[in-house]
């Protein structure tokens, strides 16, 4: 027990008081006596267990965070810059000579050097995307689930006219009037496209915990609105904002490919795995050239979709479900 | 007599609901002077708890509404408090302990982390330090042991009791001078119910907050308080000092009250219960809410609602326009208490 001596910070201060007045369960001071340590485990501790148990999950981790270090570290792994040429090896396929391991295209361009850097734009892309879609989607669901009324119906309003808005088609009118060439203009339509999902499971949780006695006991103890939104209630959300955050990576990879492989997102030479994929329509037979960007997609994207679906068996114990 | 800490006049509650009217609170005065414990007996829905969140600005309007009355703590109204002045006061100068420990705290955060809000709600400039130390000396004070490994513990971690001396902990992490302690043991067992109303009577005498005790367990207003008020129907029925009005009540529903208890040291074949049952909030009969289920009712009751009236000198009040039949009446417990 603490001495008396210490000085409170706010108040008059405590009296330590002698422990032994204050009656406390037997059971706990046996154990203590016994020199037996509470464990503690924290919400964090048991969802990492419970990811770790994921074996595909925790797997696909790792590809991931090697794919997306390769990606970060671009500048210093690949080989080549990704638009030198090699004018001794126009258009061949994949090969050890020269570490042209993923071939060259008819310019002499290596495919290995440009996939990687097409996975550093591709992740900087489904990063961004999913960080700046999860705070709009954050933000609006708790102000609507919060405030309810007028607000709320406003909010929700716009989202489902978001959501019902045929993304791909407004996307490809958004970026031929605005887009193209900046990977970071892509990206905050992209983002504003995002959002809508994570609102609307956001709000959802709002609606419910806000009448939920912790609130109304932080209420009692002078918590103001925005303290209780983002202290009390934010963190009762975190699960699903994270489950759907991942998710948002590789949605936004995908249509980033999409839109660039039609020509309407990011444009070369940044190369993009999207334009990579389309820069083999041109090339017809040097099939190298489609499928090792294509194949980088689709394993990122498989990825992220099992660390995804690992994080929601994790962070959501009820919907635990027995694994093969 | 000293001043009044709390000084409540009027105080008049409704709930507009699709049903009609619910007169939850209505015209309830009533005094809280320093350092005493009140307590407020009452069934279920009798208005007690409304009373007092109705202070705090925690109704929800609509569809509640503050009809009339005034409550002055420390010279000011707090029914006229604007929404930044009611935060300011709720957790510093008037703090709540409510019913249920399980649900009160938050479950994703540790209980340092949210007794540490309490504090910094109010104190947002206060070194993490300083906070934390005065949260593990709160912790101590409340009879949470291992304090330190307690405070990075989440809610789950803690069972009921431990819970609720943790929400006590927090009641009182900024001194308030008035604490409402709402049924603060009726979630709990008994033996621990025992175990927490020590600690709250602990922390009341050595911080000397006035402190409302709502509950509707005679047991619990005998051991703790020192002034009692009952209610029913939303109105005061009866009030005074503990002994008076277990040993002397003055008002036929809290005779009902007092009888309808076992006790502890004889067989009894048969509870007497208050016939009837508490009337509907929305349509209230006239005259004294009471006179359904009342023994002494008589045509007077049916038609005037009788006023909450001085019995004696020392402050005893009862609302009955027959209270006076009464005089001489000793409850069961008369010995008991004395």
């Amino acid at each position: 027990m603490t001495e008396p001596t210490v000085t409170p910070p706010v108040g008059p201060p405590i009296p330590a008081g002698d422990p032994s007045v204050v009656p406390s369960p037997a059971g706990v001071d046996v154990t203590v006596a016994a020199g037996l340590e509470l464990k503690i485990r924290s919400q964090w501790s048991y969802a990492r267990n419970r990811f770790l148990r994921h074996r595909l999950a925790v797997l696909a981790l790792f590809l991931l965070i090697g794919i997306f270090l390769v990606g970060a570290f671009a500048n210093y792994i690949a080989p080549y810059s990704y638009s030198a040429i090699d004018f001794n090896n126009l258009l061949i396929g994949p090969t050890t000579r020269a570490q042209h391991y993923f071939g060259t295209d008819e310019l002499g361009r290596d495919y290995f050097s440009r996939v990687i850097w097409g996975i550093r734009t591709s992740e900087e892309v489904g990063i961004f995307v999913a960080v700046v879609s999860s705070i709009i989607g954050l933000v609006v669901g708790a102000i609507a689930g919060y405030y309810r009324g007028w607000l709320d119906n406003v909010l929700m309003r716009v989202t489902d006219l978001v959501l019902t808005l045929p993304a791909l088609a407004i996307l490809l009118v958004l970026e031929a009037l605005f887009g193209g060439a900046s990977q970071w203009r892509t990206s905050l339509i992209l983002a504003g496209f995002f959002w809508t999902g994570l609102a609307r499971i956001v709000r959802g949780i709002f609606l419910s915990l806000r009448e939920k006695e912790y609130v109304e006991a932080a209420k009692a103890s002078g918590a103001g609105d925005m303290r209780i939104m983002f202290r009390h209630i934010l963190p009762n959300t975190m699960g699903p904002v994270i489950v759907n955050g991942t998710l948002a990576v590789a949605a936004a990879i995908l249509v980033e490919a999409a839109l660039s492989f039609l020509g309407f997102g990011i444009k070369p030479p940044t190369p993009s795995l999207g334009v990579l994929v389309a820069d083999g329509e041109t090339n017809p037979q040097a099939w190298w050239i489609t499928v090792f960007p294509g194949l980088t997609i689709v394993l990122i994207v498989l990825c992220v979709n099992f660390v995804g679906d690992g994080l929601r068996d994790a962070l959501d114990p009820t919907q635990r479900r027995v694994r093969a | 007599m000293p001043e009044p800490l709390l000084s409540i006049r009027d105080l008049t509650v409704e709930f507009r609901t699709e049903d009609g009217v619910v007169h939850a609170v209505d015209s309830v005065s009533y005094d809280l002077f320093p350092g005493e414990i009140l307590g407020i007996v009452g069934e279920s829905g009798s208005g007690k708890s409304v009373s007092t969140l109705a202070l705090l600005g925690l109704i929800p309007q609509p569809p509640g509404k503050i009809v009339k009355g005034e409550a002055l703590f420390k010279g000011r109204d707090l029914l006229k408090l604007r929404k930044k002045e009611q935060r300011d006061l709720r957790g510093k100068e008037v703090a709540m302990i409510f019913q249920d420990p399980m649900t009160s705290l938050n479950p994703v955060l540790t209980i340092g982390f949210q007794l540490g809000e309490a504090i910094k709600t109010h104190f947002p400039d206060e070194k993490n330090d300083a906070v934390k130390q005065r949260v593990v000396d709160l912790l101590n004070l409340v009879g949470v042991p291992n304090a330190e490994t307690r405070y990075t513990q989440y809610p789950h971690e803690f069972s009921g009791g431990m819970r609720q001396r943790a929400m006590i902990a927090m009641s009182m992490a900024n001194s308030p001078s008035l604490l409402i302690a709402d049924e603060p043991t009726t979630a709990l067992d008994v033996t621990i119910q025992a175990q927490v109303l020590e600690v709250l009577k602990k922390v009341q005498a050595e911080t000397e907050a006035a402190t409302i005790l709502i509950t509707h367990d005679l047991g619990i207003v005998a051991e703790m308080c020192d002034r009692v008020l009952v209610m029913y129907a939303g109105h005061i029925v009866e009030s005074g000092d503990v002994m008076t009005i277990f040993q002397k009540p003055r008002h036929p529903y809290t005779i009902g009250l007092m009888n309808s208890l076992p006790k502890v040291t004889e067989d009894e074949e048969w509870l007497e219960p208050i016939q009837g049952a508490p009337p509907s909030l929305i349509s209230l009969p006239p005259g004294c809410p009471f006179h359904p289920r009342c023994f002494l009712a008589r045509e007077r009751c049916r038609q005037e609602l009788p006023p909450l009236e001085p019995v004696d000198d020392a402050g005893h009040k009862s609302a009955c326009h027959f209270s006076e039949e009464l005089i001489g009446y000793e409850s069961k417990y008369s010995q008991a208490v004395a």
